[in-house]
């Protein structure tokens, strides 16, 4: 069983109990405690079920790499779902459940599925799943979407805040063990400014519990006082608890800090993800210890040789009494020696090696364990858990020689460097044959915007598996980063490790060599995603022959850690099966990031009610508390409708179109855009902004303009004021201003740009109010201050003075067809005007209305608005538009486009007014039918509708549309298509609706 | 993440603060062009895997455009220019040359 | 005009880092040609500061200066000091092609004090705000979370952000939310 020992732990406080709940039960661990090690001190090895088969599971690993050991944290507001234990640390009152099973952990109905495992292959799903189609919908994909999936997605909103930082390096260090560490030094001796990130809680990496000797103190000294002299360098930030996750072009790297992970009742946010632009950056990010391939080396007890010392040494927890280690190296006997040390029994270390003659294992023997060369483990017994090793010979196919008896088995495939950070970006790597691993290959780094090379592997992560190669590969790495960066001071001596000697690893893929079918189907590669040696063997038989095929087919290592320790085994096993060499079949792709970071630190502070920000006008805190019912216009929100009492929308809306054509209106037109446009060139320029003459426009006047893109399409209109001489003010649409004063400083900069002309955008330097209706007038001389009579201020010109104290631009423009004045007041003074203006007009029945009635109004008119009569596709002439083109100027942006043959084809649709035969509404975007069909059996159109509503001035329905040759077709009866019920009939009209002859906008 | 310099104003700033305005140095052709013409101003446009000419508009900063050399399959950035400029300067064009041997792109060599 | 309020009518928001919002301020965007003395000298003129360099901005109370583009700079006087000011201008580039505008009542002006303001800033910016990158007198236009705009430093404490009136609720939000989070630690005396 696996239990907590007598002896202490690097990491642990045994003085200090924390109580925590497993799957309900009330159990206890220590402080310094990782969920997974609190788990093993109370014996429960058995964590998980795998994905696929439902396999009872443990952990395996200590750490990052760690696949089975996936648990659901916490409940409620911060409920968290695949959460790693090897990397969660325990804290008082932390709750866990584990996934993927029902009804319990220990009793799982699913797991039926490892005895149907014959029936489910690699590839099952996309072979059995495809016939026959409606299948799919209806009975696969609900039972698979059932047994499918790790942990719960979270029910309610996620109660913890998390946050970005942005920051610039000169060099950031990955990883913090000793290659990062020295790496970090030499950087910060050299001054250049330093970030070295580690992500777990602990400085040294693998050092102190493998033992070496650094400029001659044990290394967690040489450690502790690496970081304290790097404490104290002002340049040098370090950071625990905070993964490089991925490395991107041009120097960019995310780093997720995790803050409140281990202690969440502190204040603060929970994750912090750092945003950092370095100019050089070191990859120390260490190596994973492979697992090797033998039948049932799933079964909780077996576990990575590395992991089964670390739970010793960091943790003082041995994971079973008896502790078979099984090798290929000389590096797993450190567990051996380390358990036996700690009292624990060592029956056998089965070595797939024909010799193992080195230090260590001479070690091992002297301690009296049984060192058995060239032999293999054929098989494991057990159910929820280890019983015992069948041993066999690694040459053969598997005859069992011997049976020992063990709770545990230790396994070493060797060692994979981590090479994700160095390759995100497009780091090269090479196949280094004597260590069997990947290793990057420092002649093809990632490059950056200066064509050179911006990431250095260090350390073990660049294949130095020891101690003395690391440290000086990582402090040298850090100095050439250094002087990369600019930062050429000498940083004195590199520190200096011992090891001991190690002999060759040899490669094993398979044990035995032979293994039978029997033993390959139940030899696990990804442990996550349940993917054996048979499943990589059958893809290849299939064609799947390409690494990322084979990858797709079997799912290996696609699991949420990505394949960490599976992905070589796999390859190995793919290369073998095609008879190619591993290089040659190489890597899948390395992606960030590096193990998975919240969805809540990507967003940061983007959330609740900074999702996105919200514009608003100087009269939104009226619009609210006065009913307004919004609607989203870009990132604005404008008032649909004010709701009185308990009036539904239509009501509201309703009763506003009618009170503005009766009484007096008010809009707030803040939103629309607003662009001074000067100089001595502004009207050239603005005749070619515009589709219509606007430099003829006489100072003091008005006129309405439309603006197209160089393909002809119309993209925005408004009225554009003459100021003086060289001043002009265009309004653009609510969502247009932005997007048109880009478009115009475009021009300037990057084809005029000998044109003298500005443009400012003052959008939000002006409240705008429309103050519309029969009473319009009344009202604004009632305020008084300056002449707004027809003759002081026809239609369609603009002036300037003073209305009711406040300093005012008023236009006599009309989108409603009501006598109408725009107002524009500074912004600062728009609330106090707005309030000047309800007051003074109680007495001419004044009432506010929104975004729907101003559209009814206009649509009433005939008027087309940018987004309902447009989308992109559609030219001025489409809306009868042609008098807005100016036949006189030579050129305007998409006055050439407009003689391409499909513009100027007769057969377009065009704009014209249709009503219902009787009197309901059209469905908004419906089709007008046409006969027949075309060539893919659909029925043809002939029109549809782009603008529709409900006219209470007219009391029925109305609609603006594009027909076919529209308007030549006036009185004619069309069909337009109605979801779910008979096409409507409606007739082709004029699209004035309302006032035809201008007489009320007139007055 | 790109991280483009930004002549105008002088900082170097991430792709966040930009946005990409496509192809640098089109000629603009108006009423008068030839249908072969117009439609290679409006629709044609390189797409190499190498050399290339943006515009970049430096949008949450000083509002100014310019034109960057870049490689697009390495990222390299060979210098960021004027937008107020025909074609790109001497210096940048024999970076690219010392870097690209042999490089062409449109009209450019 | 005394019914004149500022976005966020002054609000405020305590903690390590302070956020206030500075109530109305003059400001006229002043397009133009930046090396020409007449231009310089009236802008100095009228703030009382020296004309900034490329990237930079001077301030003393509600006087100013700050760089905005190579041919904007942007002119802060008192809120009611802006007729007179442009007048001003008007009268000093006569002849010349420029664009002097009231953009006052566009912006919101939110100062930020504490030790660690400029940690506060770079949680949301995507800016070097390491002192040796970014120091009192240097001024960046940028994004602040999802919104354009403006900061600089008065002194080593301090940072005045200037934004869009419309989304001055946002901005003040997110600062105090970034200020609220605590010190980050990261950068030398902050």
């Amino acid at each position: 069983m696996s239990t907590r020992l007598a002896r202490e732990g690097r990491f642990i406080n045994k003085n200090k109990a924390v109580s925590f709940r497993f799957n309900g039960k009330n159990l206890r661990g220590v402080e310094g405690d990782t969920l997974a090690s609190a788990l093993l001190a109370n014996d429960q090895l058995l964590v998980g079920r795998s994905f696929k088969y439902h396999r009872p599971r443990g952990v395996i690993a200590s750490g990052a790499e760690e696949p089975n050991g996936l648990v659901n944290l916490g409940a409620g507001d911060s409920f968290e779902p695949n959460a790693r234990v090897t990397t969660t640390e325990l804290f008082e009152g932390l709750t866990a459940t584990s996934q993927n099973h029902w009804p319990s952990l220990e009793f799982d109905v699913g797991a039926i599925n490892t005895h149907l495992s014959r029936f489910l292959p690699a590839g099952f799903y996309y072979k059995m799943f495809m016939f026959p189609a409606p299948f799919w919908k209806h009975v696969y994909e609900p039972i698979i979407r059932k047994s499918a999936g790790l942990g719960k997605a979270p029910k309610r909103r996620d109660d913890d805040t998390y946050e970005h930082f942005n920051i610039n390096a000169d060099v950031l260090v990955i990883g913090g063990g000793i290659a990062g560490l020295a790496a970090a030094l030499a950087a910060g001796l050299s001054g250049a400014r330093t970030v070295l990130m580690e992500q777990t809680a602990h400085w040294g990496g693998r050092a102190p519990v493998d033992g070496a000797t650094i400029d001659g103190m044990p290394a967690e000294a040489w450690v502790k006082q690496t970081v304290e002299a790097l404490s104290k360098m002002p340049h040098v930030t370090l950071r625990t608890r905070c993964m490089g996750a991925g490395v991107y072009d041009h120097g960019f790297v995310l780093g997720y800090e995790r803050l409140k992970d281990h202690k969440p009742t502190a204040a603060g946010a929970k994750h912090r993800l750092w945003r950092v632009r370095a100019k050089q950056i070191v990859t120390a990010t260490g190596a994973i210890e492979r697992p090797l391939s033998f039948a049932a080396n799933d079964l909780p007890g077996v576990v990575l040789a590395s992991a089964a010392r670390d739970y010793v040494v960091n943790y003082g927890v041995s994971l079973g009494d008896r502790t078979v280690v099984v090798t290929n190296n000389d590096d797993a006997y450190r567990t051996a020696i380390t358990l036996k040390e700690a009292g624990l029994e060592v029956p056998a270390i089965i070595d797939a090696r024909v010799t193992a003659d080195g230090e260590l294992p001479n070690q091992a023997r002297a301690l009296g364990i049984r060192v058995e060369t060239g032999k293999a483990i054929a098989k494991v017994a057990g159910g929820k858990r280890v019983t015992g090793v069948s041993v066999c010979a690694q040459a053969g196919e598997g005859a069992v020689l011997e049976e020992i008896s063990c709770d545990c088995v230790a396994m070493s495939g060797g060692w994979s460097p981590v090479v994700h950070l160095w390759s995100h970006c497009g780091g090269k790597l090479n196949w280094d044959a004597d260590q069997a691993m990947f290793r990057p290959d420092l002649d093809r780094a990632p490059t950056g915007a200066d064509g050179k090379a911006f990431v250095i592997a260090a350390g073990i992560a660049n294949g130095h598996l020891f101690s003395a190669e690391g440290l000086a590969d990582g402090f040298s790495a850090g100095r050439a980063a250094a002087k990369a960066a600019g930062h050429d001071k000498k940083p004195g001596q590199a520190p200096m490790a011992e090891d001991v000697a190690e002999a060759a690893m040899e490669p094993v893929w398979l044990m035995p060599q032979g293994a039978s079918y029997a033993l390959r189907s139940k030899a696990w590669l990804d442990f996550q995603n349940d993917v054996k040696v048979s499943d990589v063997q059958l893809a290849a038989q299939e064609g799947f022959e390409s690494v990322e095929h084979a990858k797709r087919y079997t799912t290996l290592g696609m699991a949420t850690d990505q394949g960490k320790i599976s992905n070589i085994n796999g390859l190995a096993i793919l290369a073998d099966q095609l008879g190619a060499e591993i290089p040659a079949v190489g890597t899948t792709t390395f992606r960030p990031p590096y193990t998975p970071i919240s969805m809540a630190s990507i967003a940061g502070p983007a959330q609740r009610d900074l999702f996105q920000p919200v514009r608003k006008t100087p009269m939104s805190d009226w619009h609210t508390a006065n009913g307004a019912f919004y609607e989203p216009v870009g990132q604005w929100r404008r008032p649909y409708a004010y709701l009185r009492g308990d009036e539904t929308v239509h009501e509201a809306v309703n009763r506003e179109v009618v009170n503005a054509r009766e009484n007096t209106g008010l809009l707030d037109a803040s939103t629309l855009g607003k662009l001074i446009v000067s100089g001595p060139d502004a009207g050239k320029f603005l005749d070619m902004m515009y589709t219509n003459m606007m430099s003829t426009l006489p100072v003091g006047k008005c006129r309405y303009g439309l603006m197209c893109s160089e393909n002809g399409f119309l993209s925005d209109d408004g009225v554009v004021a003459r100021i003086s001489e060289d001043t002009w003010l265009c309004h653009t649409t609510t969502g247009g201003a932005e997007r048109i004063h880009a478009w115009m400083e475009d021009w300037l900069q990057c084809e005029w740009w000998d044109w003298k002309v500005y443009v400012t955008n003052v959008t939000e330097q002006l409240a705008q109010v429309a103050v519309v209706g029969p009473n319009a007038r009344k009202l604004l001389e009632k305020l008084g201050g300056m002449d707004v009579s027809k003759e002081a201020l026809p239609f369609m010109q603009w002036a300037d003075g003073t209305l009711g104290g406040f300093a005012a631009r008023v236009y006599r423009i009309s989108f409603s067809g009501e006598l109408s004045y725009e107002i524009a007041v500074p912004a600062s003074q728009g609330r106090a005007f707005w309030d000047k203006l309800l007051e003074a007009g109680e007495a001419f029945g004044i009432m506010p209305y929104g975004t729907e009635a101003l559209h009814i109004m206009r649509a009433e008119k005939g008027f087309i608005m940018i987004g309902d009569e447009t989308d992109g596709t559609v030219i001025p002439q489409d809306l009868n538009l042609q008098w807005a083109l100016s036949k006189k100027k030579e050129d305007y942006l998409g006055k050439r486009a407009h003689l391409r043959s499909h513009m100027a084809d007769p057969n377009r649709w065009k704009l014209v007014g249709l009503e219902t035969l009787d009197g309901s509404v059209l469905p908004d975007g419906a089709y007008a039918i046409a006969d027949g069909v075309n060539a893919n059996g659909q029925g043809n159109t002939q029109g549809r509708v782009t603008s529709t509503y409900f006219s209470p001035t007219l009391k029925k329905g109305i609609a603006m549309g594009l027909v076919h040759k529209g308007p030549d077709r006036m009185g004619e009866v069309i069909s337009f298509t109605n979801i779910g019920g008979e096409p409507i009939k409606a007739k082709i009209v004029d699209p004035v609706f309302y006032d035809r002859d201008g007489e009320k906008q007139n007055v | 993440m790109l991280i483009l310099h930004c002549p105008n104003c002088g900082r170097d700033v991430d792709e966040t603060d930009l946005h990409s305005g496509g192809e640098a140095h089109l000629k603009r052709f108006g009423p008068g062009s030839s249908d072969q013409e117009f439609e290679d101003y409006l629709f044609m446009r390189e797409n190499p895997k190498g050399v290339h000419f943006e515009r970049w508009h430096h949008s949450f900063g000083c509002g100014k455009w310019f034109l960057a050399a870049r490689c697009t399959n390495t990222l390299e950035v060979f210098g960021t220019y004027s937008a107020q400029t025909l074609e790109p300067p001497k210096e940048i064009l024999d970076r690219i040359t010392a870097a690209r041997p042999g490089w062409s792109w449109g009209a450019l060599k | 005009m005394s019914n004149a309020v500022s976005a966020l009518d002054g609000k405020t928001s305590a903690g390590d880092v302070t956020i206030r919002e500075d109530g109305l301020r003059g400001m006229i965007s002043l397009r133009g040609d930046l090396g020409l003395a007449k231009l310089r000298s009236v802008c100095t003129g009228l703030t009382g500061v020296d004309f900034p360099k490329q990237g930079q901005a001077a301030s003393t109370g509600h006087q100013g200066l700050a760089w905005m583009s190579p041919d904007e700079v942007l002119v802060m006087v008192p809120h009611d000091a802006v007729p007179d000011a442009l007048t001003k201008i008007a009268k000093a580039l006569q002849g010349q092609h420029h664009l002097a505008v009231d953009v006052s009542d566009a912006r919101a002006v939110l100062i930020m004090e504490g030790a660690f303001c400029r940690e506060v800033i770079a949680k949301l910016a995507p800016v070097d705000l390491h002192p040796d990158a970014f120091g009192p007198g240097d001024f960046r236009r940028s994004r602040l979370g999802q919104i354009a705009a403006a900061f600089w430093m008065r002194d080593a404490a301090c940072i005045e952000v200037v934004c869009f009136r419309s989304v001055a609720d946002y901005a003040f939000d997110l600062l105090a939310a970034a200020a609220n989070g605590g010190p980050v630690g990261h950068f030398p005396n902050s």
